[in-house]
């Protein structure tokens, strides 16, 4: 904050840091393009070489996978962290995954339910 | 309270008085990118409501063909690589954008946009090949669901290489000012934030859905 109010001039405007806040490094691009192609190949070798018998363990690996890359583009390529923007990046993330898990797991628990309840009405044998 | 008011005057006057609240701008430094995560954030949501619709609806062929028998996976591992490497190379950009070499950078954005236009000819011709067997948006639930995703992930990647074709006019003419650096910071986390996307699409949509 106080470093802040040393620039006045760049204050004026609001875009004049030329810093923006973010220091990307080659070694995490690189890192996180490594991380990202094994994360990549595994799944689609898993499907497409037909490595599990049962559709829903491969599922569940291919999910896993999946939420392991989706954590690495953020930390690598999108640079999330707990301090950037003073912690509001990360508040706003934690709130909209908590909505993306609720909107997500609600419709389909929910969804799944009605069809499996329904069923016996579609029966025409139940039917008077 | 007695010791309170004792003590007090031994240790002087404050230097200033007491603030309960700033009096000056308190605005953080980088408002606009914070600003762009937000609506990120909520572009987010839609495609989780899309993603929901999808998990829904991915099942209900209606008599129809089913995803292990349209999808083609072989394309789909062409066009996540393509968009993999397109994520790595705008990083590359954005290293050259630091040190402030726009040839470079210019070079890197260029590749930049090939690739994700080869990922949006990809995506196109499938739509074709899948409409011009008969199995459009219209055949089954799991058809709609899936080309309202995808297509709205497809439009999102288009509009991506628009912006970026607008900012490589833009620093051609006005050069790295901050004013630019700061527009491609924010297209650099919608592209990335794009690709983040793409691995929820490829994991649900195509690799789930070919499961027997």
């Amino acid at each position: 904050m106080s470093a802040h109010d040393d620039t006045p001039a760049a204050h004026g405007d609001g875009h004049g840091h030329d810093e923006l806040g973010i220091h990307a490094t080659f070694g995490g691009y690189m890192t996180g393009f490594v991380l990202a192609v094994v994360l990549t190949v595994i799944p689609f070798w898993l499907v497409m070489g037909h490595v599990f018998d049962t559709s829903s363990t491969a599922a569940v690996v291919i999910l896993g996978l999946a939420a392991v890359q989706i954590v690495v583009h953020m930390i690598y390529f999108l640079h999330m962290n707990a301090k950037s923007e003073g912690g509001w990046n990360m508040l706003a993330l934690v709130f909209t995954i908590v909505l993306v898990v609720i909107t997500l797991s609600g419709s389909i628990w929910i969804m799944y339910h009605l069809n499996h309840n329904m069923m016996p009405m579609i029966n025409p044998a139940n039917l008077p | 309270m007695s010791e309170l008011s004792t003590t007090l005057p031994a240790s002087g006057a404050p230097a200033q008085p007491l603030a309960f609240h700033d009096t000056a701008e308190s605005h953080p430094p980088n408002g606009t990118l914070l600003g762009f995560w937000v609506y990120l954030m909520s572009d987010c949501l839609v495609f989780a409501c899309l993603f929901a619709a999808y998990g829904v609806l991915g099942r209900e062929y209606a008599g129809g063909p089913t995803g292990a028998q349209v999808l083609e996976l072989p394309a789909v591992a062409v066009n996540t690589a393509l968009l993999l490497l397109s994520s790595i190379t705008y990083g590359f950009a954005v290293l050259q954008m630091q040190r402030d070499r726009q040839r470079p950078m210019m070079l890197w954005l260029a590749v930049t946009g090939l690739l994700g236009a080869g990922f949006i000819t990809l995506e196109l011709r499938e739509f074709a090949h899948l409409i011009a067997i008969g199995a459009g948006p219209q055949r089954s639930a799991f058809l709609s669901s899936f080309f309202t995703l995808v297509g709205t992930h497809g439009l999102h990647v288009s509009c991506g290489i628009l912006w970026l074709i607008v900012l490589m006019t833009q620093v051609a003419r006005k050069g790295l000012i901050p004013a630019n650096k700061r527009r491609l910071m924010c297209l650099s986390m919608f592209w990335h934030f794009l690709d983040v996307v793409w691995v929820g699409v490829f994991s649900f949509v195509y690799l789930m859905g070919v499961l027997p």
